[in-house]
């Protein structure tokens, strides 16, 4: 039994610095061809998930970058693109007496920014509102099955996400006492967003979320080649991955041929999990939807349908779908997290990053949850740790 | 949020399991499991098993994109300083 467990041997061999190494030399190689290939000085890659930015950050794989080659944050972190409303909207559920509860990062989420007035459900809690921070939607269901008392659960996230409501959901396994604000967003429509609408230099490779896409299947980013010409890698969250997947992107470029590839097949299919799929599509239609500090995007969230509107938070207590005038007040003033989701600005391009706004202290959406990059660079980013791993690893 | 955690099926009894993340183990949502038993390896995302893990195509894909790393090495002639 003294076996290395097949878990730990993955990740040893998806962290290995010396096949990291290897890699880097090759897109070092690559690189130079790709940019001239494309017509560009940069090759722009834009990753879709908090989780590979933290990867990206966290094993300094910027730095090892060569000077061809800009890996920019994207729209990744559901907490931060929640909008405020929903906050105000959950905290003042809980003021009413209404048991509210979510996941960690969307309890200290900010709501609409009213100076020192801006509510969050932590706020409403240290006031004495009942909130509880719960692991999974189980969990709640399992919390409000026990013990009967009137409970909402605010369920943000991707389509990671959205099966741990679309299952007990379509199972019939939600009690009478309990209901869902569903602010569920969906991650092709927002890409496509970027594509078209976000203003600077154009993103040439697209890190795609592996674990969206386990849920999606690989073949939900085929859109990304087909429609725009822009390379596209599944990509898995081990520093191996993301740079294999640099590499891939960039040997296409090269090639002048963008493609689909799955890197992270030992857990995306091409297809990807029907089940999930397919009781996501049973309890959920797909609607224009709001996303913090940069507006309605077309068909980019999940609302209930009708057959469903008895777990419908929004139904019970008649909530709304933000107004356009909710939005454009959406953050406080000065963050720029708009851009920073949209990979327009970095986090350091922010003036109040690390002065006004910190882990501790947090002003803006971006840095409250552990996903957003503001928080990543914050925690991992600064005091020059990325150079440190780079001089670890000999390639600087 | 969209952290998933690589575990393993230890037990599965209806719409649950109960999954061991390296040592923790903990009843997580089966529902969409479809395929998958005890003793196989998955990915585990806010409390719901939204994959299958498979531990030997990891090895055989790192097989193959070795191949390609090695080949974009080389290429050029002495593969020397780059
Ligand atoms: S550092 Fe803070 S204020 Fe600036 S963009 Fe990030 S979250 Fe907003």
């Amino acid at each position: 039994m003294g076996e290395e467990s097949p878990i730990k041997r993955v990740e040893r061999l998806y962290r290995s610095s010396e096949e990291v190494r290897s890699v880097v030399g090759a897109i070092w190689k690559v690189a130079p061809q790709a940019a001239e290939a494309a017509g560009v000085d940069r090759v722009k890659i834009m990753d879709f998930c908090g989780t590979h930015e933290w990867t990206i950050t966290h094993f300094g794989l910027r730095s090892l970058m060569p000077p061809q080659v800009e890996l920019v944050a994207g729209p990744g972190c559901p907490v931060c693109i929640t909008p405020g409303y929903y906050v105000d909207a959950a905290a003042s559920l809980a003021r009413d007496g209404v048991r509210v509860l979510t996941y960690g990062d969307a309890y200290r989420l900010q709501g609409t920014p009213r100076g020192t007035e801006t509510d969050s459900l932590a706020r409403a809690r240290s006031e004495g509102a009942p909130v509880e921070v719960v692991y999974s939607v189980m969990d709640a269901v399992r919390r409000a099955r026990g013990d009967g008392v009137e409970s909402v659960f605010l369920a943000v996230g991707f389509e990671t996400t959205a099966p741990a409501t679309a299952s007990p959901v379509t199972r019939g396994a939600v009690p009478e006492n309990l209901t869902f604000i569903n602010v569920h967003r969906l991650t092709p429509p927002i890409t496509r967003y970027v594509f078209e609408r976000v203003p600077g230099a154009p993103i040439l490779g697209v890190i795609a979320p592996g674990h969206v896409s386990a849920i999606t299947g690989a073949a939900a980013w085929e859109f990304v080649p087909r429609d725009y010409g822009i390379p596209a890698v599944v990509t898995g969250f081990e520093p191996l991955d993301v740079v294999l997947a640099v590499l891939e992107m960039l040997r296409q470029l090269r090639e002048g041929r963008p493609r689909l590839v799955n890197e992270y097949s030992r857990v995306v299919s091409w297809e990807g999990n029907l089940a999930a799929k397919r009781a996501i599509e049973r309890c959920c239609e797909v609607v224009d939807s709001a996303w913090r500090g940069i507006g309605f995007v077309e068909e980019s969230g999940l609302a209930f349908r009708r057959e469903f509107s008895r777990v419908d938070a929004a139904e019970r207590y008649g909530l709304r779908e933000p107004s356009p005038e909710d939005w454009s007040r959406d953050l406080p003033p000065g963050c720029r997290c708009a851009e920073v989701t949209l990979g327009a600005a970095k986090p350091t391009d922010c003036p109040m990053f690390m002065k006004v706004c910190t882990p501790g202290t947090p002003y803006g959406p971006c840095m409250v949850s552990q996903e957003g990059a503001c928080s990543v660079w914050a925690r991992y980013g600064g005091g020059g740790r990325a150079e440190e791993v780079a001089r670890e690893l000999g390639l600087i | 949020m969209c952290l998933g955690i690589p575990g393993r099926v230890i037990e599965l009894s209806g719409d649950v399991a109960l999954v061991d993340f390296l040592g923790i183990r903990r009843e997580v949502d089966a529902s969409m499991a479809e395929g998958i038993g005890p003793g196989d390896y998955v990915v585990v995302h806010a409390g719901v098993i939204i994959s299958k893990l498979d531990p030997e195509e990891a090895e055989r894909t790192l097989d193959a994109w070795r191949e390609m790393v090695e080949f974009l090495s080389s290429e050029g002639g002495d593969g020397g300083d780059g």
